[in-house]
């Protein structure tokens, strides 16, 4: 090939050359027709297609609740409906909204999980960080108490949970100092309230918080001392040394735990299973929460064909509003759930 | 320290007020009983607060009564530190001693009695371990035993799936390519949709099922047509026409069905192994590359060995998840027998799942602990 270099122009600082150059079939059949590219290719597709295909195993319930939610009676009789509506309405919505109290719901359950995620989030680092950089006798043992709280399942305890707090003024020594000095009536507790779940909340015992303290020990075991110690000799206390060096750097792996927490405690449907009696939501004036509005609307006349079908469908819908809230929340926040995990570089 | 030390002094003056004001003595409303208690509370009060006190003033009581000065009395610094960890675990210790640990005895009680309930109360009688004896007696409950094995069964086909399935997918999840933020946004989604009441609603759901029969995915053959993208009943054909083995090919084909379930339960799981794949060193995969490592050998000689801490961790997770999950079968035959108000029996039958449980975290930690590399850390 020559290689004498033909000057197309020159400025002062600039200088376009052109050569020559392989044709470009030639330059194209070098580049994809290799090895290399070729199992690139095969390996992208591989991956792509495992990629998809779980995608749509995880979405396919949702996609079919949302086809099924705008369903009318008259679409389960037929049998070529299948996914499409062929009489689409929005009754489904629009009577679990208005008869179902959906819009009290979403309040309540609202200010509950955003309190308790906050209460949760915050108890569970303190408690993290004492169990991560402090070395005192029962440090173990404590950690050990918090492993075993996350492997005795909460259904196994239900009962015994759900009569703590019913008898709270005789089944345990607070609770009986507190009827012995007159705050407590004698057999009295906290029924169809949700105190016991704050308290639970408090004492990092809430649903997975050994988890959340795990997670958050795991990142805090992570913040090299020198950073404490530092603070130390600069005449910070301990507290303070948490509250405004190593708060601020776990932020990510806080937002994490609060989404957890608040999106745990948004779906929750066994404390308010125990903790309320069964009854409890034919009153007028109950608190309604997003696992008592998924109910069949009376509106909604159900005919004795594809009964079933439709009342879960109907669920379906329910569930749909019920999640709905917490997608688009997620969409904003998912990123930081990766980096909070990322970043925390948990190690066994 | 010394708002400490006054506090403490100006308890100790209450408790001595308390205990010997004659006001105290006066109060109809406290009753004698508890008057009793007051003082003998105070007495044991005074005695713990003044040696404490003669720690913080500097001074020694000695065996004559003596008081002698000390040079002044100082916290060591890991005295300090120990003190505020225990600050830090306070709640949780408060939370453990007042709230579990009542409940957890509570749970116990009913399990070992015949429990009755009455308004504002309930009566536990002592009955001599007769729902533990019912539980495992030749004559007593059949369906117990199967229904633990069967389901200890289940799971020990599902956990290693699960953990496999999301160490792959992690690292897929972790490799840099076009659309990575919608997968994982796709691939976390069930972490905080698929628990509490959505769960529940899913998990009998029979609108799904209705769908699932006659639609795409894989389907069990066992109601519509069949017209999904594969049946399992093709894939078991194809595997049987491969001969690798009856039992492998069960396994298969049961977790291709149960693909679902295992999807959705891998997500926190997914998670910490994405967090184990950040933390290592690119250095060590650069190093593999110059040296002319394929993908291969270094998934297998860095990637796996670096990640068994995480596999560890995972793997205890998974069983505790998969053990706790509101649909395995023991959990629904438990739930069952509760919602029947056998109160006691179901409580003893939980607490020997939760044994079963334990011990098998035991096994499973011990058995991961002899493969499970540690990279030193200097």
């Amino acid at each position: 090939m020559d290689n004498t270099v033909k000057i197309k122009r020159e400025s002062k600082n600039k200088i376009r050359v052109d050569f020559e150059r392989a044709p470009l079939s030639e330059r194209l059949k070098a580049k994809f027709l290799n090895m290399f590219f070729l199992k690139k290719v095969i390996f992208l597709i591989f991956k792509l297609v495992l990629l998809v295909g779980v995608s749509y195993v995880i979405l396919y319930p949702y996609i079919t609740k949302i086809f099924g939610s705008f369903m009318s009676a008259s679409d389960f009789k037929d049998v070529t409906v299948i996914l499409l509506s062929k009489n689409p309405t929005l009754d489904q919505y629009k009577y679990i909204i208005t008869e179902n109290g959906y819009f009290s719901a979403f309040l309540n359950t609202f200010l509950v999980s955003l309190s308790v995620a906050l209460i949760q989030t915050v108890v569970c680092s303190v408690i993290a960080y004492g169990l991560a950089k402090f070395k005192f006798r029962g440090n173990t043992l404590v950690f050990v108490l918090v492993i075993f709280t996350m492997m005795v399942p909460q259904e196994s305890l239900r009962f015994a949970m759900k009569m703590f707090f019913k008898l709270f003024s005789t089944s345990n020594p607070i609770g009986s100092l507190l009827t012995a000095v007159g705050i407590l009536e004698k057999g009295s507790g906290f029924v169809n309230s949700l105190v016991p779940v704050y308290l639970l909340a408090i004492t990092g015992l809430g649903f997975k918080n050994g988890l959340y303290i795990f997670l958050l020990r795991q990142f805090f075991k992570g913040v090299p001392d020198e950073l404490e110690e530092s603070a130390y000799v600069d005449g910070s206390s301990t507290f303070r040394t948490f509250f405004t060096i190593i708060i601020p750097l776990a932020v990510p792996m806080l937002i994490t735990v609060f989404i957890f927490s608040f999106a745990w405690q948004w779906t929750d449907d066994f404390y308010t299973s125990i903790f309320f009696e069964p009854g409890y939501w034919d009153k007028e004036g109950a608190l309604q929460f997003m696992s008592s509005i998924t109910g069949v609307p009376a509106s909604l006349k159900l005919d004795v064909k594809n009964l079933e079908a439709y009342a879960s469908a109907i669920t379906g819908t329910a569930t749909i509003l019920i999640a709905l809230p917490l997608i688009i929340a997620y969409l904003f926040v998912q990123n930081y759930i990766v980096e909070g995990i990322e970043r925390s570089g948990i190690v066994g | 320290m010394k708002a400490n030390k006054k506090s403490n002094a100006s308890k100790k003056q209450e408790v001595a007020k308390k205990s010997n004001s004659p006001a105290s003595s006066n109060k109809p409303s406290f009753g004698t009983k508890i008057k009793g208690i007051f003082t003998s509370a105070g007495e044991k009060c005074k005695a713990v607060f003044s040696s404490i006190g003669a720690k913080f003033s500097h001074k020694e009581i000695l065996p004559s009564g003596a008081v002698k000065k000390k040079k002044p009395f100082k916290l060591s610094l890991t005295d300090k530190k120990a003190l505020s960890g225990w600050l830090f675990v306070l709640p949780f210790v408060i939370g453990i001693i007042f709230i579990y640990a009542p409940i957890v005895w509570n749970s116990l009680a009913v399990s070992l009695s015949d429990y009755t309930p009455i308004p504002g109360d309930m009566k536990l009688e002592w009955n001599n371990f007769a729902n533990y004896k019912y539980l495992f007696a030749e004559d007593g409950d059949p369906y117990f035993s199967i229904t633990i094995v069967d389901g200890i069964q289940d799971l020990l086909l599902q956990i290693p799936a699960i953990v496999i399935f999301a160490l792959f997918m992690a690292i897929i999840l972790n490799q840099k390519m076009t659309g990575r933020a919608v997968f994982r946004a796709i691939f976390f989604l069930p972490v905080i949709l698929s628990t509490g009441i959505i769960d529940t609603i899913d998990s009998n759901s029979a609108f799904m099922d209705a769908i699932n029969n006659s639609q795409g995915g894989v389907d069990d053959n066992t109601g519509g047509e069949g017209n999904g993208l594969i049946s399992a009943m093709d894939l078991e054909n194809l595997l049987s026409g491969i001969k690798i083995g009856t039992e492998l090919v069960d396994y298969v084909v049961n977790l291709v069905n149960n693909i679902f379930d295992i999807v959705s339960r891998s997500g926190v799981q997914m998670l910490i192994f994405l967090s184990g794949l950040q933390s290592i060193s690119p250095a060590i995969y650069e190093s593999c590359e110059v040296e002319g490592a394929s993908a291969w050998e270094t998934f297998w000689k860095i990637t796996l060995p670096m990640i068994s801490p995480m596999i560890l961790v995972n793997a205890i997770y998974t069983v505790i998840d998969a053990f706790t999950a509101a649909d395995n079968r023991v959990m629904i035959y438990i739930e069952r027998i509760y919602n029947g108000a056998e109160y006691g029996y179901s409580s003893a039958m939980s607490w020997v799942y939760v044994g079963v449980v334990l011990m098998f975290i035991l096994l499973v930690a011990l058995i991961m602990k002899t493969v499970v590399f540690y990279q030193r850390r200097d």
